[in-house]
């Protein structure tokens, strides 16, 4: 571990990155500069202006990076946790913010007054910005926080570089802030979960190649010889949601100066690359990711070995290999070939297997310490998002059968199946893994309230229930109008009386998401005073006091 | 290369692989002189701040 003879030599290593980015990010700033000049569009002069600011602080951040370390107060050894602790506070701000714009537009379906009849807060502008921000920007942030912490602890090494796992963690939330103003602004690619335009697209493709290389570094440089588990679904979510997003996202620009391009596919062949991409975001991005932190958070808070090694790798190797066929089952009954589709609800039932082996191994890495469900609520938010997870995985692969799908496409149940996995699955899980981390990161010896995180847990668990119930008989209901005909032949409803019976489940699902955002709203309360350092000696008081 | 010969590859020889890569994954999960290293592999996360000690 002594790297001291060593110490100039790798000081002037350093001293030759820090330079290689200064002169990287000015270039790219002068380069922003031209580009928000010449302009041809308001939205690329504003989105470039972004870019140039960015430089900017790039440069002034490495700059203030090498005062540190030729002031000798930074240093490389140890776990590089400074990023991790930026991306929990990322996580939380971005979550707080996704929930709540998902909250306003679950009120607009309810309320349509709601949309203020400005074209900016429209709910096809303002939804996009819902799904990007709990999606990429609360749940990227977790996994890329989650991803950095992980792969040092497991490989007992320090994360590869030093300016690179700060130029991921900023370069993906100018990737988010990019996002989000595009919508707002009416720049959009119109294709689910992919809408930023080409230049965002390619500035998250050079964002996300140096986080595989800072995965990779920090693989390589590994101390422990075996790689675990975790590090495998890390590692195939890193890669890919690389191939996914560049091939979906292949786009000819119609200005080198304008925010529009169009796709380079049309027709039926767009619609099967967009849900092969859109299915595998979901396949690779909200599940190999989030078992990542599975495989390492649920051992390790409930300080029991994995149930099963064995069945995690087969476990992994199944889910890669089932999930990346699943993607037509979003296309049942359209332009798309019989067989393709028939391809598409096979490979999502047989996902069954995977997805409720890979469950049964993180409910039964608890074995020998059930008890430990009654007093850490923490521990409890963690199990319920895995019960989730077995949940939505046997909704999921239920729906894709064509006869169900039938009946379920194109209504709320669709709406209520992704948010028990979103909220249920994702975001507790991500609440656990967080819950976890701060005290870690911010050694601290525990959480301000244990109290505040079973609020937390009761209110948001409430929420979630509301909330899909809520959708499942307003989908079901809606479903049935649809396809409901007459003696003669003739549709027994018009639309607009199947949106007017939908209101009511529509304020109970509010209700539901505004509890979930109070909990949240709790969490972030709970977390600040944690590392604002209220002593853990009182916050253990109120807990043992119950 | 014409689509029908894309697709005759992939539906013979791409099933062919496809099939002995996941059993070559499943042999190795549960080859019997591997148990003691994946038996340590499942404690991995409950003994990882040694490393961080000596800070």
């Amino acid at each position: 571990m002594t790297q001291i003879p060593s110490q100039t030599s790798s000081n002037g290593r350093s001293a030759m990155a820090e330079i290689a980015a200064i002169a990287a990010l000015a270039a790219g700033a002068v380069l922003a500069l031209f580009l928000s000049l010449n302009a041809a569009d308001p939205v690329m002069a504003f989105h470039a202006a972004l870019f140039v600011a960015a430089g900017a602080l790039g440069v002034i951040g490495v700059g203030y990076m090498w005062r540190q370390r030729a002031s000798g107060r930074s240093s490389t050894e140890g776990y590089n946790d400074g990023v991790v602790k930026y991306g929990v506070i990322a996580s939380l701000f971005w979550g707080i913010a996704g929930f709540v714009v998902g909250l306003y537009i679950a009120l607009q379906l309810a309320y349509p007054l709601l949309n203020l009849d400005l074209p900016w807060t429209t709910f096809g502008r303002l939804r996009p910005l819902h799904t990007s921000a709990v999606i990429f920007a609360f749940g990227g942030n977790v996994l890329i926080a989650t991803s950095f912490y992980v792969v040092q602890r497991t490989c007992k090494a320090r994360l590869a570089g030093e300016i690179a796992p700060w130029f991921v963690f900023w370069g993906y939330n100018l990737f988010i802030v990019i996002a989000a103003t595009g919508y707002l602004l009416g720049v959009t690619q119109s294709k689910e979960y992919a809408e930023p335009e080409w230049y965002a697209d390619l500035w998250l493709t050079i964002v996300w190649v140096v986080y595989l290389l800072v995965f990779l570094g920090t693989l390589w440089k590994r101390k422990e010889p075996h790689i675990y588990v975790a590090n495998w679904f890390y590692l195939a979510f890193i890669v890919t949601i690389a191939m996914l997003h560049i091939v979906n996202n292949l786009t000819l620009p119609v200005s080198l100066t304008g925010a529009k391009s169009y796709s380079l596919f049309a027709g039926v062949q767009s619609a099967l690359t967009q849900w092969w991409y859109g299915h595998n975001a979901v396949g690779f991005f909200l599940t190999a990711g989030f078992l990542a932190i599975m495989y390492y958070f649920v051992p390790k808070r409930a300080e029991r070995p994995v149930y099963s090694y064995r069945l995690s790798i087969v476990h992994f190797w199944s889910l890669i290999f089932l999930y990346i066929w699943a993607g037509p089952h979003h296309l049942h009954y359209t332009a798309l070939p019989d067989w393709a589709q028939t391809l598409g609800m096979t490979f999502s039932v047989m996902l069954w297997m995977p997805s409720w082996g890979g469950m049964i191994n993180g409910l039964m890495t608890l074995s020998g310490a059930w008890d430990k469900l009654r007093t850490d609520a923490v521990l409890r938010m963690l199990v319920v998002s895995v019960a989730f997870y077995g949940m939505s995985t046997f909704e999921g692969p239920m729906m894709s059968i064509k006869a169900v799908n039938a009946l379920s496409h194109y209504t709320d149940w669709t709406i209520g199946h992704v948010h028990s996995g979103a909220l249920g699955w994702v975001a507790f899980v991500s609440f656990g893994a967080i819950y976890c981390l701060v005290p870690w990161l911010w050694k601290k010896e525990g959480l301000y309230s244990e109290k505040l995180v079973s609020w937390h847990f009761w209110l948001s668990t409430l929420g979630i229930v509301l909330y899909i119930t809520a959708m499942w008989v307003s989908g079901i209901l809606q479903g049935l109008m649809w396809r409901d005909y007459n003696g003669l032949g003739f549709l027994e409803y018009s639309f607009v009386e199947t949106v007017e019976a939908m209101h009511p489940f529509y304020l109970i699902r509010a209700l539901g998401g505004a509890l979930f955002v109070i909990g949240a709203l709790i969490m972030a309360y709970n977390v600040w005073r944690t590392i604002s350092g209220a002593s853990a000696a009182k916050a253990a008081a109120p807990a043992l006091a119950e | 290369m014409t689509h029908a010969e894309v697709s005759y590859f992939a539906q013979t020889w791409g099933l062919v692989f496809l099939v002995v890569m996941f059993a070559t994954g499943v042999i190795y999960a549960l080859w019997p002189s591997n148990k003691h290293k994946f038996d340590a592999a499942a404690r991995l996360p409950l003994d990882d701040e040694a490393a961080n000690k000596e800070k």
